[in-house]
């Protein structure tokens, strides 16, 4: 079989059985709530209008977004549960995931609830009170089996809404099907990027013909039909979540959890922190492609243990720093400052930065003499500007934009994979560049020098969970790393990540920093 | 009229909605074993009169007694499961069986299993239907076939007494003769009490013992047919209501006459 195929397949069963447990239980727990809800507004105007207008605009909510606002919500309570209670939870993965696709899931099963009773004939509904019924026995023996056809197509449009967002959830720490195509589009990845988009579009057309078998057999009052039908999602959902159980069953002691953002250098980062710990026989658990602002919060609040970010980020989005001090006492302060203001500990930049950099093609910045930033100022006003997506809008832009007098003959906005090759061709003659990108080396590109300190310092730094603080196996196994990875080994492992022919996974681009 | 207890009485019975009067200071007592018919156009407040009697709908003032009980102190449900109920649209349930629906009060009055299905093909029997249609879907029935499914319904539970309103409504008027007729027969039979809310004014006289005539939710007349054809009436809507089968009948009889002749 063909490699990254082969490799994208052999995670299948826990993605899967994760995705089929995240949906399942969302629609499990939006038809507890919504059907119930459905019925009461259809017999309450009122009620009616509220809950659907309330429904309504969570489905207006994009579903991505919506997923992100359940992490700080759930931080907050759990805070809170751990003032009153003394005990918290968890307010990453699961969680979230599932309040997220629960509200998402209740617009359709509440709407046809309340539409399918709505639209019982009103004839039938007198003749059930005038035989005797009461409101209960008219509402099982009448009205809910004549609404069921309704109601069940509004069960499978949920059904498709949840499976289909719950590959939303990989960016607040929950494995799914959506963990293939958050990775693959980063690392431009395309079988992993189909692997998932397939398995979670076959997913949700068979779950879907099964409920429609169940419709059917409810609506032709077929038996056998609706039996199916519940048998096979029956022996779907067992058999999706078989491979968690074994997973479950076999825990050792508790995992250390490694966290990573979205893009491939974090990817590499975090397999080989996770090697380090796994070497010192340690069981290791990943939480990769989360947010940028969820990964801190996240190490914070102890949900991860450990992950790699950026002084720079640090410096401006936690301490809310605008100044530049210079790449050591940045690190100095962040140190402390972290240490001071969340408990987290720095315990080691690795030696490299990814730093926003200004870029050009090694032959053209010679034959123009461009060394230094200050260099392009003097002769770059004939030269086009090129900038990845959000660029020119960052603050890094506007500070070295002023601190050298920039100017360019024009500016164009590419998408990153697009940008590299503008600057291949000769549509820009400068772009902007992270300086760990393995397109770097690879295009012999070269980084001007920032004599002025306009861009601030990023140096990848390991921070350390507050509760692991004092975790000797932790500490000592991730230590080593310490000033280990230069930017030109990084770039090269990256490279190997991001190529389009013969591109190695995370974890086999970890071994080449390893090697060094 | 009769010495016979009285089933059903009502006493100054009104009825509105949002101030407008639909019924007003209705009265009337109906002996057991009577068959009243409650005639008068649409918006005579008959069909209002006739749903009191079963608490489908609460009167606004007055009361409404079955068996010397008002209504008002018994729960609803209860009360319905012991009153025949024969619907205008049929409202025959579209998810169950002919026998299912014949069944539906004896189950909720948790008659055993045996005892229903006995009952229900009693029942086929008594409403002239083949038993092979107990199986079948309401849908798959004629509106005449439906309708004698709605009457044995009603009839299920062995009530003394029974409503309907417009039975006959939506039927031709060859099935309409002929379920009239068995609907005549089945009071007869099973001696009961039987108030038909009808705008067919010619029906009503031929089928009721007593005719109750209705407008502007008031009752304007109340006699037994005869009198009702025989006697000069002061109201003339009454007059008018009376006179146009009276008319048909005649000129019927002349066509038939002149032909005969001619």
């Amino acid at each position: 079989m063909d490699e990254p195929l082969h490799q994208a397949l052999s995670l299948l069963p826990q993605r899967l059985g994760w995705h089929v447990a995240l949906s399942a239980s969302a629609l499990g727990l939006g038809l507890l709530i919504a059907l119930p809800l459905g019925v009461l507004a259809a017999r309450n105007p009122r009620l009616r209008w509220v809950s659907l207008s309330l429904a309504g605009l969570v489905q207006t909510i994009p579903s991505l977004a919506l997923l992100a606002l359940f992490f700080p919500l759930l931080l907050l309570l759990s805070g809170l549960s751990v003032r009153l209670t003394g005990h918290g939870f968890s307010a990453l993965g699961f969680l979230p995931s599932l309040l997220a696709l629960t509200l998402y899931s209740m617009l359709p099963i509440l709407r046809n609830t309340a539409a399918g009773l709505g639209g019982v004939d009103p004839a039938v509904v007198e003749a059930a009170r005038g035989v005797g019924m009461t409101d209960t026995q008219r509402l099982w023996r009448v009205e809910l089996p004549l609404a069921l056809p309704v109601i069940m197509a509004g069960v499978r449009t949920a059904a498709v809404w949840t499976i289909g967002a719950a590959t939303l959830s990989t960016p607040v720490g929950q494995t799914s099907l959506g963990d293939y195509i958050f990775s693959g589009l980063q690392t431009e990845d395309w079988v992993a990027v189909l692997v998932g988009c397939a398995a979670s579009a076959v997913l949700a057309l068979v779950v879907d013909q099964l409920l429609g078998l169940i419709e059917r057999g409810v609506g032709q009052r077929d038996r056998r039909l609706w039996i199916a039908g519940l048998a096979g999602l029956a022996i779907g959902l067992v058999a999706a979540l078989a491979p968690l159980a074994s997973t479950a069953l076999d825990r050792g002691p508790p995992a250390y959890v490694i966290g990573a953002k979205n893009f491939s250098e974090q990817y590499i980062l975090a397999e080989l922190m996770a090697d380090k710990l796994e070497a010192r026989g340690a069981r290791v658990e990943r939480k990769i492609n989360l947010g940028s602002a969820v990964a801190y919060r996240a190490l914070a609040a102890g949900e991860i243990d450990a992950y790699v970010d950026y002084s720079g980020t640090l410096w401006a989005n936690v301490l809310n720093r605008r100044d530049n001090p210079g790449r050591q006492a940045v690190l100095d302060q962040l140190r402390s400052g972290l240490k001071q203001r969340d408990g987290v500990v720095l315990l080691a930049p690795l030696g490299f930065e990814n730093a926003y950099a200004l870029a050009m093609r090694r032959d053209k910045a010679q034959a123009l003499g461009i060394v230094t930033l200050a260099d392009l100022a003097a002769k770059g006003g004939g030269l086009t500007m090129g900038g990845d997506l959000e660029f020119f809008s960052r603050p890094e832009w506007k500070s070295v934009e002023t601190a050298y007098g920039l100017s360019f003959k024009a500016r164009r906005q590419f998408q990153p994979t697009f940008m590299y090759r503008a600057l291949a061709s000769g549509e820009a003659d400068v772009i902007s560049a992270f300086s760990s990108d393995g397109r770097i080396a690879a295009d012999d590109l070269i980084l001007l020098a920032d004599p002025k300190g306009a861009l601030p310092p990023y140096d990848a730094v390991i921070l350390i969970a507050p509760q692991r603080a004092g975790d000797k196996r932790l500490t000592s196994a991730l230590a080593p790393l310490a000033g280990s990875i230069d930017v030109r080994t990084m770039q090269a492992a990256n490279y190997a990540v991001d190529r389009d022919t013969d591109k190695l996974g995370a974890a086999q681009a970890a071994k080449l920093l390893e090697g060094k | 009229m009769t010495d016979a207890p009285i089933a059903i009485a009502v006493q100054n019975l009104g009825k509105a909605y949002d101030g407008q009067s639909v019924l007003s200071e209705a009265s009337l007592s109906i002996p057991r074993g009577q068959f009243v018919a409650l005639v008068g156009g649409s918006g005579a407040g008959k069909t209002t009169l006739l749903k009191t009697l079963n608490a489908l709908i609460t009167p606004t003032t007055g009361r409404a007694l079955i068996d010397g009980r008002d209504v008002a102190d018994q729960p609803g449900p209860a009360l319905r499961r012991g009153i025949g109920y024969v619907f205008q649209e049929v409202g025959l349930f579209p998810h169950l069986t002919v026998a299912q629906n014949i069944g539906v009060t004896p189950r909720l009055l948790d008659w055993p299993a045996e005892r229903i299905a006995a009952r229900v093909d009693a029942l086929l029997d008594l409403v002239d239907l083949p038993r092979d249609v107990a199986t079948r879907l309401p849908a798959a029935l004629s509106g005449g076939q439906r309708q004698r499914v709605g009457v044995a319904r009603a009839l299920a539970a062995e009530p003394s007494i029974l409503l309907m309103d417009e039975p006959f409504g939506a039927l031709d008027p060859v099935t309409r003769v002929a379920l009239a007729d068995d609907v005549r027969r089945l009071h007869e039979t099973l001696n009961l009490t039987t108030v038909m809310v009808t705008h067919d004014v010619g029906e009503a006289l031929l089928l009721a013992d007593r005719v109750v005539v209705m407008a502007g939710g008031r009752i304007i007349a109340d006699a037994a047919p005869a009198t009702l054809l025989t006697e000069t009436h002061a109201d003339p809507r009454v007059a008018a209501l009376i006179d146009a089968p009276r008319r048909q009948a005649k000129r019927l009889a002349a066509l038939a006459g002149s032909r005969a002749h001619g």
